[in-house]
Order: C-alpha cells, then structure tokens, then sequence
C-alpha cells in the first residue's frame, strides 16, 4: 500500500502540490485517468475552500481498505471560521466568497462519499472518499 | 513559481494561439488572463485559440477564468476557442457543474482555426 501523505495548505501554492500529490497517490493505487481527475478536483475544490475561507489546514490523503475494497481517503481540515449553515453550502451556486460556490456540491458528485463537519469558531472538516472498481 | 508571463502567446497571421503547459496557481491564472488581453488590445488579433491540450485538472476556479477570457475577449471584438479538452477533463467538468456556458470548443488546434475562420467570416457578412 502507498504511504500515506500530508499537505499543509496556506496558499494557492499548495492547491496545485495537494491535487498533484493526490493524483500520484490514486495513480499508485491503480485508479483510471478519469478517476484521477475527478479526485484531483475534487481535492483543488475542498483545498480552495481552505485557502478562501481559513487561510491555512491541511489535506491529509491515504489509502484505506474495508472489507476487501480499497479506495482513496482524503481529509481536509482547518481550524477556520466554519460554516453557518452546511447545508446551504451544499447547494449548487451558493458562495459567501469569489467562487462560483461549485467547490463542495461539485467535489461531491466527483467523490463516491463525502462526510462533512463543520462548528463555528472550532473549524471544518471535509472527508472524500472513492472506491475501487 | 510558475511565471504567467512564460506561457508564450504566438502570433499566427491574423490569430494568436496560447497552449497551457504549466500547472497554473490561481495568482498565474489571472495573471495569464491578462496577458492574454493584453496581447489581443497589441495585436488587434482577430481570434484566439487557448489550447489545453496539456491540461489535466480544470477545477471551477479554472473555468471561471477560461469563462471569463471568452466573454472579455468577445466584449474586445476577438473570437476565442478552447481546443484539446481531454476527455477526463471534460467529463470533471460536466460533473463539477461547469460546462463552460458561451465558450466554444474545438477537438484539435487545426479544427480550432477552421473554427475562427469560419466565426470571423460569418461576423464579416
């Protein structure tokens, strides 16, 4: 199994090292190019939303195995404002910031799961997840 | 860091053709975009192709400035064309929700400039 890797995230900068780092790590574990980059934006999305909303986290990217399926986790997390109101932010089109608020419905759709939780003043966390076909 | 200014925007008669090589940052994007505005003002460049040919990851931020480029461009006079979308990239693009409204598109670069012509020359009836 491929290591497990860290990306801390305090600039656009590191929006471009943590979606290439996921994509080399789906590529390890055998995911198509279609999966890669649906994991590589999806990864550019929920980073993004660090760097806009908490200015700094970190993506944490593994490989997880649970009973005989193995797939791609990542974490990303901060210690920022969090969101008021989570399910408004799931909704295609909606943004308190510059973006077309397509980062977390649309990291959704490219992701087979996604657990999100949030808590004012505490921060967010945001897991992704895809399988293996 | 990649400097926009090192993406080369070629002069082809009377288009320019841009081809992304680079893993833009959010900074270098909008930078590109303005260096691609700038040379269409320069040049009085009657279209444009940006070639993505190259181009693995298209996220919304991404979009917005291809977007952005078409509809700045086209408030300019000029007729741009996205050409090489590769296939992962277009089926992200539809999924995230992007499917780059106004923006027109081309499989290849020589399919992109029969495209401008034709553009350019039903504009000029």
């Amino acid at each position: 199994m491929p290591r497990e890797r860290t990306v801390p995230i305090r600039s656009d900068l590191d929006i471009v090292t943590a979606r290439v780092e996921g994509r080399e790590l789906a590529k390890e574990l055998g995911f198509g190019v279609i999966d890669q980059a649906r994991i590589a934006t999806a990864i550019s999305e929920l980073t993004r939303n660090i760097v806009q909303y908490a200015e700094q986290g970190e993506a944490i990217m593994r490989p997880v195995e649970v009973s005989g399926r193995v797939g791609l986790e990542i974490i990303c997390q901060d210690e920022g404002p969090g969101i008021p109101d989570v399910g408004l932010a799931m909704q295609d089109g909606f943004s308190t910031s510059t973006s077309l608020g397509m980062g977390m419905p649309g990291a959704k759709r490219l992701m087979d799961e996604f657990e999100i939780e949030s808590e004012i003043g505490i921060g967010t966390t945001v897991i992704i997840r895809k399988w293996l076909r | 860091m990649i400097e926009a200014s090192r993406i080369p925007i070629l002069k082809i008669e009377e288009f320019l053709v841009a081809s992304v090589q680079v893993e833009l940052y959010d900074k270098s994007a909008v930078m590109f975009k303005e260096n691609l505005l700038e040379r269409i003002y320069e040049t009085k460049a009657k279209g444009m192709i940006l070639d993505l040919t190259a181009v693995e990851v298209v996220d919304s931020f991404m979009g917005r400035i291809i977007t952005e480029v078409g509809a700045m461009a086209a408030l300019m006079g000029t007729r741009v064309v996205i050409t090489g979308l590769q296939p992962a990239v277009a089926i992200t693009l539809v999924e995230l929700g992007l499917e780059l409204e106004g923006v027109y598109t081309a499989l290849n670069l020589e399919k992109g400039i029969v495209a401008l012509r034709r553009m350019i020359a039903e504009g000029e009836e």
